[in-house]
């Protein structure tokens, strides 16, 4: 009896180390120093976060992805990072209006997608955290999302061989600490860059449009380029696209943050990358397909009082132009992205 | 000119790295009114005629900037986190500092905006030692906590929390303060400063503990940084060492 557990423990260990040299030597995991390498994507602006004050190394994106995989991030290991954001989602969050936390309890906004961050001047719906680093202190210490404490966090880190040793091989001295937690983070979500979306490849001269999704363009252009605007697909302003008040949650949006009541019902400019796959949409998911935003946009009677008056442009939108639109966001999928090895879970839990 | 520009900054170079440089050790001494704080146990009376005890005092200081009669200053860009339950906190020190008479001593309390928005920080300024609200990112810059029978709240506490470095409440506050310190070379001063927490609830505004016992956001915050804003003073005469 007593030999057979100890086989059974035996087999247990050489399955885990087997198991993480896998992880290490399998080349669809393996993160070399050119994958870490940042190239700003023609047509791009400069980045506004500045990787030069937190230099990219494997050794630390791949620390960044172990944390954003890892429940043990959470108070009673069961939410990660990527238990909210999804990569087929572009890491947004498929199908969930609200976001889900701990012991199940949803939040009160819809999870948003991690794409491009560098180039955001300032996180969430409303703009309240003012960089990329310490943005994910707001999950782990939300008391709905990972309810765990930064000290914790820290201390949990310590005790663990896994970690301890991957923050020497980034760092080379012993110190775990909040702000090597938060940095090797940002080093992972820093690099999700999305910029080989078929719009792209068409601007390029590598791709051909449909007429379909040419009169698409064309629209969105002339319609809503002026807030979707860029290479980013944001102009990283805070509006009032019209939607219609929330008596359920009563979210303020940028409001919060500002104090200001001009700012009410005002929210950050979302990126559209990837849209097709980040349902539902809105900062509250309301809508649960493309259909209903266009839906929305394509009546100005649909416009809740407050709103943005450069919406008064779109006009009445016909069926066909709708139809063109949804076409057109369609193109704005990347697959180059979506399916970036790098960012895929490595497999450990 | 420029040679002339060039030559002067050489010499100021070369003078100061002979000058000899020396430390200051300041001793924070929290107290309410006249009296040494004392957590939890001790109990003061406020403007308003309300009874209260403090469960916790926390603050940061930063940016000192010391000044000679002739107008050359040291400045330092170092934080540090002062709390009442934490006497090596409330020692600090500043080093390397040119020796000579100096004539005022100026910080701010709180954290600048460079430091409210440099991202992930570790010592004073990491976010794991509870002085930082993440929603709305920043520093909370000063935190006093008690109880008192005048305060409706859940449990008779009070709880201030004081943070902002941008509108609609910018509650860091310079202090200024007046002193006559020497610094000499490989030679450490020290000074005893005192922070009265009393201060926090008065002048210019008299906070009636029934009415406001809590503040943790921009609302009501930039009343109180006024009021903490006086809150410094130091104790006479600097002793050396
Ligand atoms: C419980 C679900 C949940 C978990 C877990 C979670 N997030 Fe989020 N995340 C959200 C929601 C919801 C938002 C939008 C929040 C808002 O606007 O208030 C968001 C927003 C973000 C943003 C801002 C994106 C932008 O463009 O402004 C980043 C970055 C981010 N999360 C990273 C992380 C990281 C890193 C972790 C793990 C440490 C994490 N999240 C864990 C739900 C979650
Ligand atoms: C006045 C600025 C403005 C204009 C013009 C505008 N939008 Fe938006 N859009 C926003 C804002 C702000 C949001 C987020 C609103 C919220 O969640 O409360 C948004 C959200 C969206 C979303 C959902 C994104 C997500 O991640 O949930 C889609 C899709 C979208 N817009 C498409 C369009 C299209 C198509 C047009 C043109 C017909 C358009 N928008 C015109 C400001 C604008």
């Amino acid at each position: 009896m007593k030999s057979k557990s100890i086989y059974i423990l035996l087999y247990l260990l050489l399955s885990v180390i087997v198991f993480n040299s896998f992880i290490q030597d399998n080349p669809y995991f393996k993160i070399t120093k050119q994958d870490v390498e940042l190239k700003i994507p023609k047509g791009f602006p400069k980045p506004i976060y500045d990787f030069n004050k937190n230099k990219l190394t494997p050794e630390g994106f791949v620390l960044g992805r172990k944390l954003f995989y890892d429940p043990i991030l959470s108070k009673d290991s069961s939410i990660s990072c990527s238990s909210c954001h999804q990569r087929i989602a572009a890491f947004a969050h498929i199908d969930h209006p609200l976001s889900h936390g701990i012991n199940g309890m949803i939040g009160k906004r819809n999870v948003m997608s991690l794409q491009n961050l560098i180039w955001r001047d300032a996180f969430m719906w409303d703009g309240g955290v003012n960089n990329l680093e310490v943005q994910p202190i707001n999950p782990i210490t939300n008391p709905i999302e990972m309810d765990e404490t930064l000290s914790n966090e820290v201390e949990k880190l310590k005790h663990n061989k896994e970690y301890v040793e991957a923050f020497y091989s980034v760092f080379h001295d012993n110190t775990i600490n909040s702000e090597r937690i938060l940095k090797s983070l940002a080093q992972f979500t820093g690099l999700m860059i999305s910029s080989d979306s078929r719009l792209d490849r068409y601007k390029q001269g590598k791709e051909t449009f449909t007429v379909t999704e040419l009169n698409g363009l064309k629209l969105f252009q002339t319609k809503c380029a002026n807030c979707h605007s860029g290479a980013l697909l944001t102009d990283n302003s805070y509006r009032n696209n019209g939607l219609k008040a929330d008596t359920a949650l009563r979210d303020r949006g940028r409001a919060i943050i500002t104090g200001k009541d001009e700012d009410n019902n005002k929210f950050k400019v979302p990126t559209l990358r990837n849209i097709e796959m980040t349902y539902p949409y809105m900062h509250d998911g309301r809508f649960r397909n493309l259909q209903q935003v266009i839906n929305h946009y394509a009546d100005p009677k649909n416009f809740d009082k407050g709103y943005d008056l450069s919406l008064n442009k779109i006009g009445i939108l016909t069926e066909k132009e709708k139809g063109e639109l949804i076409a057109f966001l369609k193109t704005l999928t990347d697959k180059t992205f979506l399916y970036d090895r790098r960012f895929a879970d490595p497999g450990m839990k | 000119m420029a040679t002339l520009w060039v030559a002067m900054s050489f010499t100021t170079k070369s003078s100061s790295k002979l000058a000899g440089k020396g430390k200051l050790v300041i001793h924070f001494r929290n107290y309410v009114d006249d009296k040494e704080m004392k957590l939890d146990s001790n109990i003061y009376t406020n403007d308003a005629g309300q009874p209260f005890s403090v469960t916790n005092f926390k603050y940061y200081v930063g940016n000192f900037q010391l000044r000679k009669s002739d107008g050359k200053e040291f400045v330092s860009n170092e934080y540090f986190l002062i709390k009442e339950d934490d006497e090596s906190s409330k020692q600090i020190i500043l080093e390397n500092i040119p020796e000579g008479e100096y004539v005022s001593c100026n910080f701010i309390l709180g954290v600048d905006s460079i430091h409210n928005c440099s991202g992930a920080q570790s010592g004073a300024l990491d976010p794991a030692n509870g002085m930082f609200w993440a929603w709305n990112t920043g520093y909370i810059f000063m935190k006093l906590e008690g109880k008192s029978s005048a305060s409706n709240a859940p449990g008779h506490i009070f709880e201030f929390h004081i943070g902002g470095y941008k509108s609609p409440a910018n509650c860091i506050r310079t202090i200024s303060l007046n002193t006559h310190l020497s610094i000499l070379n490989e030679k450490t001063t020290s000074v005893e400063l005192k922070a009265d927490a009393a201060e926090v609830m008065k002048t210019p505004a008299t906070i009636d503990l029934s009415k406001l016992s809590s503040v943790t956001d921009f609302h009501n915050a930039a009343t109180i940084a006024d009021n903490y804003s006086d809150m410094f003073s130091f104790f006479p005469s600097p002793e050396k060492h």
